[in-house]
């Protein structure tokens, strides 16, 4: 590992300014992604802008009903919290379906948003890989491809986004709050992570040195049932084959409010928008649940080893709707 | 060594005495406990939070110290297997003489992480904290009973290549029973979903 500077922030603008936009300038949060990917030397920062103790570990209640997660809240302090696990089950679930009871309650909701890849070929040095070097080529492709992306891949990249907290934040239709030098901006958690394209090196729409401070859940959420599952390889401590993430709300005997959201399928979380447009307004059907996602999983292209992916993902949403309609709205406060 | 750009005095308290070992930012809290503090209960398994053999408590929480800079740590309070005790202060931890009780370990590698990791879940359960197999009515508030599923996956960050598992499961479910933890004042079930007489009596 390369050595480094490193810097406590005490304040958002500290950290900032700190950051300055440097290339070579990271914020740390819990750690957890970051110091692993510098021991394998994929990140080789000169300096760490350590924000993980700064004022912005509070879940707080706006008048408005909406609720903002501050970026430092560990992951197990957040699926904890009785406001998210009474208003916002689908977000309590995610958390505790990833990593470990201590990774999770080192990371962070910035740090977990930010994590990178576990694509093998982006952590290993030895391989090329687009993302981690541009232009290198992507090992992936003609590679291992069992746990990459289904949906929305590209000639360059085929990775998948592993954090399961931001399935939950796309479906909830989330925004997250960013600060940079320029001042203050949000953007929705849905849109927040971007598909590889020809710039598979940017994941997110995050400018370089730009602080995520926060997340805000809206009110209209709040309530609704809501749940996610996971498939994965062993019963626990592994990353999601597949996911998803879903907001259900049935009024007499139609579903009024629909957000579905896959999880393991593509480069950012996958808001299946198709399979929403498909199903509200209608009965709340098996048959319905089963038309409108294959709708949306009808684009799929698998690669090599991956085509058990979208049998899987079809099971597990239309069997997570079938639950949730069937379900009783959860308690608002 | 003494500080610069690149290395920092770090005050921190490890296992209640007070210590500001000088560290290379690129230290892990593993590193400088092993390498600088001769205290090599915490083992280094994998180095990429994939085992948890290297648990330690930070604040009380367990935390994979290989993956944690030590620098990050100014004023914490760090506790390793080597700090473990009874309520006394003088004895061994009742988790571990479950352990011991119970043979819950064979080449006992993973034994450190697995403690502290179990005490660090003891803790969480206790203050009400979820697991991925908590039932969603369960009482946000009170403390969650821990059936043999939630010991499970509540600790399914500490691998053990000996297969020690079942026995592990049995040792902190022996502590788990013998104090008040998972069961509200009355020694009724908080949720009514999990804990049901045959797990208690098993
Ligand atoms: C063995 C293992 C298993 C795992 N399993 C899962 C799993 O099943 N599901 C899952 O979702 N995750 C899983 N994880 C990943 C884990 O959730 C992430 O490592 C964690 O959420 C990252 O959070 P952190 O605070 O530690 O981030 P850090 O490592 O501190 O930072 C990650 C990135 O975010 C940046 N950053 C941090 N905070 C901010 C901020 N406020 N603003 C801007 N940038 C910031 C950093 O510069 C860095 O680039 C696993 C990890 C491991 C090691
Ligand atoms: S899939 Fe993406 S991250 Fe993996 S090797 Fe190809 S370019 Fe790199
Ligand atoms: S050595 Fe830290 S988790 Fe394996
Ligand atoms: S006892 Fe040998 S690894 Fe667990």
């Amino acid at each position: 590992m390369k050595p480094f500077r490193y810097v406590r922030a005490h304040s958002v603008e500290e950290a900032t300014a700190a950051h300055a936009g440097r290339a070579a300038s990271r914020y740390l949060g819990g750690g957890t992604n970051l110091v692993d990917l510098m021991k394998l030397g994929v990140e080789r920062p000169e300096t760490l802008i350590d924000v993980s103790r700064l004022d912005l570990d509070g879940v707080e209640e706006f008048s408005d009903g909406s609720v903002r997660l501050g970026a430092t809240v560990r992951n197990s302090d957040l699926a904890a919290h009785p406001l998210i696990r009474g208003r916002y089950p689908v977000l309590s679930q995610a958390l505790l379906s990833g990593a470990s009871g201590q990774l999770r309650n080192a990371a962070t909701t910035g740090g977990n948003l930010l994590q990178r890849t576990r694509c093998p070929y982006f952590q290993d040095l030895g391989k090329p890989c687009n993302k981690r070097e541009p232009g290198s080529g992507c090992g992936a492709r003609d590679g291992v491809s069992r746990d990459h992306a289904v949906l929305g891949h590209s000639a360059q990249c085929v990775a998948t986004h592993p954090s399961d907290m931001a399935v939950a934040l796309a479906a909830l239709d989330a925004q997250v709050e960013l600060r940079g030098p320029q001042g203050p901006r949000t953007l929705p958690a849905a849109e927040f992570h971007r598909l590889p394209g020809d710039r598979p090196d940017r994941d997110t729409e995050l400018d370089h040195g730009e602080l995520i401070t926060g997340v805000v859940l809206p009110s209209s959420a709040a309530g609704l049932p809501s749940a996610y599952r996971k498939v994965r390889d062993r019963a626990s401590y592994a990353f999601a084959l597949a996911s998803v993430a879903v907001v259900l709300g049935v009024e007499d005997t139609r579903v009024r409010t629909v957000r579905i959201a896959f999880g393991g399928l593509a480069h950012r979380p996958w808001r299946a928008l198709r399979a929403e447009e498909a199903l509200v307004g209608q009965e709340p059907t098996d048959e319905a649940f089963l038309r409108a996602i294959d709708t949306e999983l009808s684009e799929a292209e698998p690669l090599r080893d991956n085509a058990f992916k979208v049998p899987l993902a079809r099971n597990i949403a239309c069997d997570l709707l079938r639950h949730l309609a069937a379900a009783p709205a959860a308690p608002t406060s | 060594m003494g500080t610069d750009v690149f290395h920092s005095e770090v005050p921190m308290t490890v296992n209640g005495s007070g210590h500001s070992p000088v560290v290379d930012h690129r230290s892990t809290l593993l590193d400088v406990l092993r390498e600088q503090m001769d205290l090599t209960g915490a083992k280094k398994g994998c180095d990429h939070g994939q085992c948890g053999a290297c648990t330690v408590l930070v604040d009380g929480r367990r935390v994979n110290s290989c993956l944690v800079l030590a620098v990050s740590l100014e004023g914490c309070a760090i506790t390793t297997v080597e700090g473990l005790r009874d309520a006394d202060g003088e004895g061994l931890h009742p988790l571990q003489r479950a352990f011991i009780e119970r043979d819950a370990f064979q080449c006992g590698y993973c034994t450190p992480g697995q403690l502290c990791s179990a005490v660090g879940a003891l803790a969480e359960a206790e203050a009400g904290h979820p697991s991925h197999v908590t039932g969603p009515d369960t009482a946000a508030d009170a403390p969650v009973r821990l059936t043999k599923e939630e010991i499970r996956e509540r600790l399914s960050g500490n691998l053990c290549r000996c297969g020690a598992y079942p026995h592990i499961v049995e040792a902190v479910e022996d502590v788990t029973r013998a104090e008040p933890v998972g069961q509200d004042r009355s020694g009724q079930d908080a949720d009514g979903t999990h804990g049901t007489q045959d797990e208690v009596d098993a």
